[in-house]
């Protein structure tokens, strides 16, 4: 019944987002959503794997500021690399585990190591990933996983459980 | 308000510029794919957000929101798989690579056997 509201809170703010705020807008959005909740909420997995007390809330929250200042030095230190002269790179592939076992915890590790400093998600396979990492600095997997997963999967670990 | 637009677009067009020096400098695939997805998500979404601060009387912030979440979710989804198909199509590495373990463990052909 809760995760049933989610869903409808989430559809009707995406509608008012696109919509607008005019009254009539909104009664009509929420008609609507309060429909597909009705019809389609057995049928959505995608928020039956989120953990909803307000410990998981708040580690989301930390995880959302976490996850843009990785976002705008990830950015930085790419450029940064492309204007050097010499090209500063020392690239490799990678494998590194995850304790994760929730599918969409996952999926967003996975985009979460894509986009920060220089680390793209090339396969995944159960539990490894293997990772493209523009500047290795430790060749094992203990100490790669420490360098790349630890710093989302300590927040994502209680937000899926 | 339009002046701050303005810095804000631009920003977003130096890294956008930047990602697209990368894919020219880059010595392989997957190097270039890095340049390619990180300096273009920051300079989209500076892009945009530059937009809707500068036309801020359009009342297009929402939109824009979803836009940027939009590209947040899909530019990792859309990269992650160009690597893949890249590395399953046998395209090495450069020669200044460390280490391999995807080559090393062999996964792929062990997946066609199936």
């Amino acid at each position: 019944m809760k995760k049933g509201f989610l869903f409808f809170i989430s559809l009707l703010i995406v509608w008012i987002l696109l919509a607008g705020t005019s009254q009539q807008e909104i009664i009509i959005g929420a008609i609507v959503s309060l429909l597909l909740t009705i019809i389609f909420f057995s049928k959505a997995t995608i928020f039956s794997e989120f953990n909803l007390n307000p410990k998981a809330i708040f580690y989301f929250l930390i995880y959302i500021f976490v996850f843009s200042w990785e976002l705008i030095k990830s950015n930085l230190d790419v450029a940064f690399r492309v204007i050097h002269p010499t090209i500063p790179i020392n690239p490799g592939i990678v494998k590194v585990k995850t304790k994760l076992k929730s599918k969409l915890g996952r999926t967003i590790l996975a985009n979460s190591i894509t986009l920060t400093p220089g680390t793209l998600t090339v396969e995944t396979n159960g539990e490894d990933y293997y990772i493209h990492w523009i500047d290795v600095t430790s060749e094992d997997i203990e100490g790669a996983t420490k360098q790349i997963v630890s710093k989302f999967e300590k927040y994502l670990e209680v937000i899926f459980g | 308000m339009e002046m701050l637009g303005a810095i804000v677009t631009l920003a977003g067009s130096i890294l956008l510029f930047l990602g697209a020096l990368g894919i020219l400098r880059m010595p392989d695939v997957y190097n270039r794919m890095q340049a390619g997805t990180k300096a273009t998500t920051l300079g989209s979404i500076l892009f945009l957000a530059g937009i809707s601060i500068g036309h801020y009387e359009c009342g297009c912030f929402g939109k824009i929101i979803i836009i940027i979440l939009f590209v947040i979710f899909t530019n990792p989804i859309s990269s992650n798989t160009l690597a893949r198909a890249a590395h399953f199509a046998g395209i090495g590495l450069t020669k200044r690579s460390v280490k391999d373990d995807l080559k090393d463990d062999d996964i792929e052909n062990r997946g066609e056997e199936k």
